[in-house]
């Protein structure tokens, strides 16, 4: 380790230096969000961080007491305003693990594409911005160029490109147009694999990043224990733990795909097990658009009842239709007491949402658990010893979003 | 699914019954109720005993009830990666009772405690650094209280003469509005206008 611990020179007088304290942020783009850090440091190595989290925090949690299911919905979406969709997922998950629902087929299979997309959507901010923090360009503007395609698929399923409210208790808004699951095709075949070439002949043999990432906050088994770490924090460790294997959640199971593992636990590890889960990405997302032309697959996407609004043609008709729907959208559906856990493999780790019902239309107490925040806590663990410029790098390879750490 | 989570239940009442009060399975999933005092020996077991292995803390967070006399639940969640299976342990605080920190078991359970004080004012005895966490430098209150305001108390806004920002107490335009769907019913608590002696009658 780089850790100066063993500096005992004769020092003169002048040579004496005392740590000195630093405060990173919270406006500092290598913070990625508002994060402020006060690094105590002995010349250029860190001595001690103390994260000082919150600026960003709205009180998600106080104000979705006072709002129904549906209506919180969308806030869930700004949580990790990186990849919104997977934190819906866990939101709907764990509605209809409290009702019972039983969510269509063609629902789940769409759901289970976007969550890939966020997926991408995620890895790809990621691995760009964090190749920037070490220095690289060219990297965010490539990448972003490639999400900027995949925020278009957003819109064109829901409207939104970025606070999609999609996912919704009991199946997704709205079923998706066939060109759309065309051209979702065309660019998982034929445009992302070509970029992902780029990606790689750009990144992963670069002198530059390989320095500034191999051998940089290396995690153990140990760490990981002891800090709760998930997602690619644990994969990049060489522990095969994924939520989508381990605990299938929707219809992973039926799906073909490989998890990546790194070997060392570095920062490095963890971009290549980025990239790949990129990879492994178009596999699932290929396979669910095979999935979505089967015959078999046609058919509705809500699971239709108090929990999700009538046609629209039948609203036109039906008296009862025209009052479930305004219901629906002013009392909203009641919930039956209890309380659930029900957690995604978002693409920065384990997202859990904890609910309590009283059987109101409202939850008692919502608790969103951010894989980020667990993250961010290991930052003094993580960093000490190692030079100030490594911060930045790890922050990076940490995958840390404020809106879900701050909520 | 749901028996091995019974016989585990089973296991975890049989081996420690100086600490579980009661536990049972709902919606798939192990809930243990735990006595305030021995949380963190029963933390320190759950992890090392071979058949639970709970090494991984996915969360703690805390449920307000007013209206108890123990009016806190303080909500553990654990996971093991070895096991693959999941658990959840509660413990029933008082206002004024200290929860014994887990942190000597599990350090990541520092900010989780950190913002359970900050939001509902418990307080853990034995944590290292017992700050506040996502509110302001200075805030006052705890937000998730069930008696906390949702606006809140102060707000705070840039001051083109102070060249600063102030903090002034919430001033709002129209109401809080908290809308009561309740239908009349569905067995609501008021009595609707006229409707006085139906009630005092039947």
């Amino acid at each position: 380790m780089m850790d100066g611990a063993k500096f005992d020179d004769a020092l003169t007088g002048e040579q004496k230096i005392r740590n000195f304290n630093l405060n990173f942020g919270p406006q500092h783009p290598a913070a990625h969000g508002v994060l402020r850090l006060v690094l105590e440091l002995d010349g250029e190595i860190v001595e001690r961080v103390d994260p000082h989290i919150g600026l960003l925090h709205r009180g998600t949690e106080k104000l979705m007491e006072s709002r129904t299911y549906l209506q919180n919905l969308p806030y869930l979406d700004r949580l990790d305003y990186v990849a919104p969709m997977n934190q819906e997922h866990a939101w709907c998950l764990a509605i209809e693990k409290l009702t019972g629902t039983v969510v269509p087929r063609r629902a789940s299979l769409i759901r289970v594409l976007f969550s890939e997309i966020g997926r991408i959507l995620n890895h790809l901010l990621n691995v760009t911005t964090q190749a920037m923090d070490v220095g690289a360009l060219t990297p965010p503007l490539w990448g972003f160029e490639e999400r900027e395609k995949l925020m278009i698929f957003y819109e064109r399923a829901c409207g939104a490109r970025l606070h999609a409210a999609y996912f919704r208790p009991g199946g997704v808004h709205q079923d998706l147009p066939p060109a759309l699951i065309d051209d979702i095709e065309d660019w998982a075949k034929n445009e992302f694999p070509q970029f992902m070439e780029d990606l790689d002949g750009l990144l992963t043999e670069n002198r530059i990043f390989k320095q500034r990432n191999a051998d940089i906050g290396v995690v153990t088994e140990e760490d990981i224990q002891e800090w709760g770490f998930s997602g690619v924090m644990v994969r990049g460790s060489g522990l095969a733990w994924d939520l989508r294997r381990a605990q299938p959640y929707e219809c992973y199971d039926e799906f073909d795909f490989q998890i990546p593992v790194g070997k060392n636990g570095d920062c490095y590890d963890r971009y290549l097990v980025r990239m790949e889960e990129m990879r492994q990405s178009i596999r699932i997302i290929l396979q669910a658009v095979e999935k979505l032309r089967m015959p078999e697959n046609q058919g509705d996407v809500l699971a239709r009842g108090k929990m999700t609004p009538p046609k629209r043609g039948e609203m036109k008709t039906s008296m009862e239709a025209l009052i479930h729907h305004f219901k629906l959208y002013t009392e909203g559906f009641h919930v039956p007491e209890g309380e659930v856990y029900a957690a995604v493999e978002a693409p920065k780790g384990e997202f859990g949402v904890y609910i309590k019902s009283d059987g109101s239309n409202k939850p008692y107490r919502a608790k969103l658990r951010a894989p980020g925040y667990l993250h961010l806590q290991a930052m003094d663990h993580l960093t000490r010893g190692h030079q100030l410029a490594d911060v930045a790098a790890i922050i990076g390879t940490m995958d840390v979003v404020f809106g879900e750490i701050d909520r | 699914m749901s028996d091995a989570l019974k016989e585990l239940g089973a296991h975890i009442e049989m081996q420690r019954p100086d600490c579980v009060i009661g536990w049972d399975v709902a919606y798939g999933e192990l809930n243990v109720d735990v006595a305030l005092s021995n949380i963190v020996a029963f933390v320190d077991w759950l992890k090392t005993d071979a058949t639970c292995k709970f090494n991984s803390l996915v969360d703690i967070t805390a449920v307000d009830y007013p209206e108890r006399a123990k009016r806190f639940d303080v909500v553990y969640h654990f996971l093991s990666m070895y096991q693959n299976h999941r658990i959840r342990v509660r413990v029933a605080t008082r206002e004024e009772d200290v929860v014994p920190s887990i942190t000597p078991v599990h350090p990541s359970a520092n900010w989780f405690e950190r913002e359970v004080f900050d939001m509902f004012g418990i307080l853990f005895s034995g944590h290292p650094d017992l700050r506040r966490l996502l509110t302001d430098y200075g805030f006052r209150g705890h937000p998730l209280r069930k008696d906390f305001p949702t606006t809140g108390y102060t707000e705070v806004r840039y001051d083109e003469e102070q060249k600063r920002v102030v903090y002034e107490p919430v001033k709002l335009v129209q109401e809080y509005r908290q809308f009561d769907f309740m239908s009349p019913w569905e067995g609501a608590e008021y009595i609707l206008p006229g409707d006085e002696k139906s009630k005092a009658n039947g």
